[in-house]
């Protein structure tokens, strides 16, 4: 699948990426799967993205939960808990 | 526009003019403003920068507003974000219902607040004097949020 990921705040930071293409292979279904397979690259992206992290995701711009299926083409985001206001 | 992420100024009394221009329904008009203060958590904030999510923060304010409308009864809704270097003092969000009564307008605005603290992507870096970091966020803008869930 081929999905356009954006990482925001402490994330973007700690990564050193805001913004990334990446194709995906068949098993990654859904947000959480896309977590595993990008913790599985190691450092920075096993600790940033690591299960005890408390993370937000969007996909197409929607907040969504992690057992959301992904869609092909979709942008999906990381980002930290909000805090505007 | 009903939604507006600006790093530019705004004028409170302009905004609360324009939105009530040409409506005599309005009777009502409740106005929220937020802005930057000097402390936070023990430290002394200096300055802090607002990051946000170009394209999601419209959807999501503009989720919030129609949840808003489909709720109360109101008429007219705004709500100005701003993003970028900000100081203490500066104001930093504001947002505007009218109604023909208070009790919808006060309700909405309360509701509006409170869903942009948990779903609207905007993130707070604040430099302190004990260095910079970025702002954590409170498990009373979640308790706050809930409480709207079973009305």
């Amino acid at each position: 699948m081929k999905l356009e990921l954006r990482f925001f705040a402490s994330l973007r930071e700690a990564l050193g990426v805001s913004q990334e293409s990446i194709v995906t292979p068949d098993s990654v279904k859904t947000i959480a799967d896309l977590r595993v397979h990008l913790i599985e690259r190691g450092n920075p992206w096993a600790e940033v993205l690591a299960q005890s992290k408390v993370l937000r995701c969007a996909l197409n711009q929607v907040m969504v939960d992690a057992s959301t299926p992904l869609i092909d083409n979709a942008e999906v985001a990381f980002f930290p808990p909000v805090t505007g206001g | 526009m009903p939604i507006r992420i600006q790093e530019a100024d705004f004028d409170v009394s302009a905004e609360i003019a324009a939105l009530r221009k040409g409506d005599p329904r309005v009777g009502a008009v409740v106005t929220f403003l937020g802005a930057v203060r000097d402390m936070n958590d023990g430290s002394h904030v200096k300055e802090m920068t607002l990051e946000h999510y170009p394209g999601m923060t419209e959807k999501a304010l503009q989720e919030i507003l129609d949840q808003a409308k489909a709720r109360w009864d109101i008429y007219q809704t705004l709500v100005i974000h701003r993003v970028g270097p900000l100081l203490p003092e500066d104001q930093i969000v504001l947002v505007v219902v009218s109604s023909a009564h208070r009790g919808e307008a006060f309700a909405a605005c309360e509701f509006i607040m409170d869903y942009l603290k948990t779903a609207a992507p905007f993130w707070k870096k604040e430099n302190t004097s004990d260095g910079a970091r970025w702002v954590d966020a409170r498990v009373t803008d979640d308790a706050a949020m809930a409480r709207w869930a079973k009305k």
